[in-house]
């Protein structure tokens, strides 16, 4: 191995000479959203620029998760750009295997990206992901039903309202449900969901001492008003819908609401796709009279990580990724409706693009989620439909899991919050906090 | 099988049999019909069958996202480099459990087995830390020798079962003609054993083609083959039933092919020694 | 017939073999066994190169007391058992079947044997998009011509429907194996005990299943130890929940999503452990029918 060692030197020491015109080939793992896809239909024009070659790597959310964390943790150096979330990038920045973006170019204006995105991708003042797309979550209602029920969707409602709305709309003769909402098993899915809920509902993961707090009388009261509501006037089988699931029935007519990322607005308004595209309305997530709203935050993120050879190249392929440029390419070829939202202020100032029906409420969504400060009462942890703590994801899982098996009818609520709270203190037993 | 059947039976069982094929492969046959038609004509209600106008524009939606070709060859390589590297391995391995046995050879046969038994995900970061240590990640070779020993105690086996069925009379001719240990497998052995030989080849590459959790986990743009090709599109934004249906049957279409021209192969050759 | 020089032939024959597996089962064994007593959280900073604080047996008791190891062993047994039923019933079924005469035997024959070539991962897909799901699904458009609710297959029928799949992919092997199996069965005695008027259900029991015991006993062993792991077709349907975590999956669960690769390999040596007492029980059972 000293040869190739040494062999790995003499290369490095040849691209320094030769300088940073050199051409490479970056390897960039992502998901398979739309918006990345799009991107990767765009790499022409960055190789033009830059000369850089992208080998793509795309991948479902949790094969990508799975995929890119066992990477960084055993230093396979497989990928030169990594798409992560907001959840990963201050975990990862910490331990030092994310190369800090702290000298991005003076045209790129990192100050105008999204503060609540900045501060959710940073560690400690320093920038380790520069965001993709940017998200919250807000209502998404059919304003023909709404009308016709009689109701006016109010710019901020309470869940009292929603349910209201959903008993107003629900219509199972014409196969359309009251209210979709997430009830998949899953950290990023139905676990999401319920947290953010419960964080509305004055509940909260842990309390300052890291005691689990499924114990308490906040989360019976999310949890069964959010089972009642969906037995209620949600569709069948909704412990396994997700966000694609409820997606594909929103387009399809099937939901009076729907309650999740505002990057799917520009999804159920396109026409292509949505059987509903003219008559969608938004208003910001619900709240329940206690002042914290049940909107998450979340963003889509490049990050390269630490040791990679090609950090230069990199660094140009995120600068150029997610630059006011590449929103205005977008632009151009396909309307301002199809940008990747939620990443920068410029783009919530674009004249054009304040004409979008969605981009206020995207803005004042994003603009109403605080991550340092998510609960009614106060927490140790940042994040607010998850805990920025590496055992998180996995607690996380589980106790969605749990809470899933209730929405399929298959324990009760209350033996739901007893195995979380077994789970959620076992798990930060292990991991050292109690 | 010259059984007298009565014309009713025949025509019975010809129905049964029908009907049974039909079902088992009807979601292969659904799933290739999808992939023809749009995303909406994909969730129509009611489901249509042959009448829609045929489409192949997911195929080209999915060709133009991902190089295909790419894919197809990575996975052509290490299943194919895979069986054949343990082919090469297990004939003189079985051979000898076959023709010079002793006591073990059934504990050896059984303790290859028990070699897969450990649990790929149990020791996904053994193996990730090894191939990082030796700069195989994203590598066919890596791949190749990994699904190569996942492999190799099937292999051994079913080489060990047909080396049985050959009689030892006359690999003792040959070696009264004085043919060397060498050319009695070459030239004698591996002729007779030709068809035990193909049909441990082809249900080498059959499990080779399919394993879908270190192939995904150990490569990333250089070396990943047509399981990776489908974990980008499963489950991705908005309607994908149609395009998942195109990427999927591309993904199994050239295995299918394979499987189908020697099925005979498989028919015949598949016993594992349970023919006595 | 074998001599001292053939002998050690044989053995410098079977080394590459024996050697190489040798390793593949060592290296990742040690490694597990090592890691199973050590704190190794990698997002806590833990590494190799860092060096592993040992922790004596509290992975291995953490591991065995948590609620979810009882349930998934359970889940195990139930899923490997049901679809070892399925597979080796319907498979004998499907043999005989097959066996007779028909037309269009080869096509039959290849339509049957078809799942087998499908990559788990897609057949997962397809079984959980095309034909399960409670909206679009096949299984709901039949359901509902027929006036029934659709079913939410895999919430409410979840380890039912995973096995369901996974017998529908494992199926042709076993029918294949079975076929071959009756195949070289002695179409003369069949027909003497048809000619001494045995009927055909105790022709089944006293001649067919005798003859096959052999060939079920290589399907189970086979099987078995591909079903210990099935991994990919929870990881897309389900993702654990509803009760389909068996153990490999909660390996995964502690490995990948809690990142705690200590535990996850005491997981895995209870895992081998698991397999072994199965592989024992097998042989019991049925090992005799491989004396050869």
């Amino acid at each position: 191995m000293h040869l190739r060692n040494a062999l790995r030197a003499a290369t490095a020491l040849s691209l320094t000479m030769v300088g940073a015109a050199q051409a490479e080939t970056i390897t960039i793992a992502t998901v398979n959203n739309g918006d990345m896809i799009r991107m990767q239909g765009y790499t022409d024009d960055f190789t033009a620029k830059t000369g850089h070659e992208v080998e793509w790597v795309t991948l479902e959310e949790n094969v990508l998760r799975q995929r890119v964390t066992t990477d960084i943790t055993t230093k396979g150096g497989a990928f030169d750009i990594m798409t992560i979330g907001m959840y990963e990038t201050p975990i990862w920045g910490a331990n030092g295997w994310l190369v800090p973006l702290d000298d991005l170019s003076a045209e790129y204006d990192v100050d105008d990206i999204l503060p609540a995105m900045r501060n959710g991708l940073s560690h400690d003042g320093t920038l380790y992901a520069a965001p993709f797309y940017g998200e919250s979550s807000m209502v998404m209602y059919r304003t023909d039903l709404m009308e016709k029920a009689g109701l006016e969707m109010p710019e901020a409602p309470t869940w009292d309202f929603i349910r209201e709305a959903a008993a107003a709309m629900d219509d199972p003769a014409n196969d359309i449900n009251g209210i979709c909402l997430r009830g998949k098993a899953g950290w990023g899915e139905g676990g999401a969901f319920i947290t953010v809920t419960g964080n509305s509902f004055g509940a909260r993961w842990f309390d300052e001492d890291w005691n689990a707090q499924f114990d308490q009388p906040e989360w019976k009261e999310a949890l069964t008003f959010f089972v009642n509501l969906m037995n209620d006037y949600g569709p069948e089988g909704y412990a396994t819908n997700g966000f694609n699931e409820n997606l594909s029935l929103f387009q399809q007519g099937k939901c009076g609401m729907w309650i999740d990322a505002t990057v799917a607005a520009s999804f159920v308004t396109n026409p292509n796709d949505s059987t509903v595209a003219d008559s969608v309305g938004f208003a910001l997530a619900p709240d329940n009279g206690l002042g914290k709203r049940s909107n998450w935050l979340w963003a889509w993120a490049l990050a390269i990580p630490a040791g990679t050879q090609k950090e230069a190249a990199a660094k140009e392929f995120i600068e150029w990724a997610t630059s006011k440029e590449y929103i205005e390419l977008v632009a151009a070829n396909e309307g301002w409706a199809n940008v990747p939202p939620g990443a920068r202020t410029s783009l919530y100032e674009t004249p054009e693009y304040q004409e979008v029906p969605f981009a206020k409420m995207t803005l004042d969504s994003i603009n109403a989620a605080d991550p340092t400060n998510p609960t009614v009462d106060p927490v140790p942890y940042v994040g607010i439909q998850f805990v920025a703590i590496p055992e998180f994801a996995g607690i996380a899982t589980e106790v969605s899991q749990e809470f899933s098996a209730v929405y399929a009818g298959q324990q009760t609520v209350d033996e739901a919050l007893e195995k979380a709270q077994a789970i959620t203190n076992d798990a930060m037993e292990a991991a050292g906090y109690r | 099988m010259a059984r007298a059947v009565t014309p009713q039976r025949k025509i019975l069982t010809t129905l049964v049999a029908w009907i049974i094929g039909l079902l088992i492969f009807f979601p292969i046959f659904w799933t290739i019909l999808t992939s023809f038609k749009t995303e909406a004509q994909a969730i129509n209600d009611p489901p249509l069958f042959l009448f829609f106008d045929w489409t192949l524009e997911n195929y080209a939606v999915v060709q133009e996202r991902s190089d295909y070709m790419r894919f197809l060859w990575n996975s052509v390589i290490i299943a194919g480099g895979s069986t054949l590297l343990g082919v090469l391995i297990a004939v003189p391995a079985a051979w000898s459990m076959a023709f010079v046995p002793s006591r073990r050879t059934k504990d050896i046969l059984l303790w290859m087995l028990s070699t897969k038994m450990l649990p790929a995900v149990g020791v996904l970061y053994p193996i990730s830390l090894l191939f990082v240590e030796f700069n195989l990640l994203d590598t066919r070779i890596g791949l190749i020798v990994v699904l190569m020993l996942i492999n190799l105690p099937i292999i051994v086996w079913m080489l060990y079962t047909y080396f049985r069925e050959i009689p030892g009379e006359i690999l003792e001719a040959a070696r009264m003609d004085g043919a060397t240990l060498k050319e009695e497998i070459l030239y004698v052995l591996t002729p007779m054993a030709i068809p035990g030989i193909a049909s441990t080849v082809l249900l080498n590459i059959i499990l080779a083609w399919n394993e879908a959790f270190w192939t995904l986990n150990l490569t990333a743009a250089q070396a990943a083959p047509l399981t990776a090709f489908i974990a980008s599109y499963s489950s991705p934004e908005g309607l994908f039933f149609a395009k998942l249906s195109a990427a999927s049957t591309m993904a199994i279409a050239p295995i299918l092919i394979l499987g189908w021209f020697s099925q005979k192969q498989l028919v015949r050759g598949l016993t594992f020694g349970a023919v006595k | 017939m074998a001599t001292k020089a053939s002998r050690s032939a044989a053995r410098v024959m079977m080394a590459p073999a024996v050697v190489l597996l040798l390793g593949w089962m060592l290296v990742p064994l040690t490694m597990t066994l090592y890691f199973s007593f050590k704190k190794y959280l990698p997002m806590r900073g833990d590494s190799l190169e860092n060096g592993l604080d040992w922790v004596g047996f509290e992975n291995y008791t953490r591991f065995i007391s948590s609620s979810a190891f009882w349930p998934s062993v359970q889940t195990t047994l139930v899923m490997v058992g049901g679809v070892l039923a399925i597979t080796v019933i319907l498979g004998i079924l499907l043999a005989i079947l097959l066996d007779q005469p028909f037309w269009g035997q080869g096509v039959v024959r290849i339509l049957v044997i078809a799942p087998f070539f499908v990559m788990p991962t897609v057949s997962a897909l397809v079984w959980k998009n095309m034909l399960m799901d409670p909206v679009n699904g096949i299984f709901a458009h039949l359901w509902r011509f027929f006036g029934a609710d659709p079913v939410s297959w895999l919430s409410d029928a979840s380890l039912s429907s995973i096995i369901l799949i996974v017998s529908w992919q494992w199926l042709p092997f076993a029918t294949l194996i079975l076929l071959t199996a009756i195949q070289s069965l002695d179409s003369e005695q069949l027909e003497a005990a048809e000619m001494d008027g045995a009927p055909p259900l105790s022709r089944f029991w006293h001649i067919i299943l005798p003859h096959l015991s052999r060939a079920i006993t290589i399907v189970i062993l086979i099987q078995t130890i591909f079903l210990l792991s099935i991994f990919a077709e929870i990881f897309v349907t389900t993702g654990g929940a509803f009760g389909t975590r068996t153990l490999t999956y909660l390996i995964f669960q502690r490995v990948v999503d809690s990142q705690n690769i200590g535990l996850g390999s005491a997981g895995g040596v209870y895992a081998i452990i698991l397999a072994n007492i199965v592989a024992i029980f097998l042989m019991r059972i049925v090992g005799k029918n491989l004396d050869a």
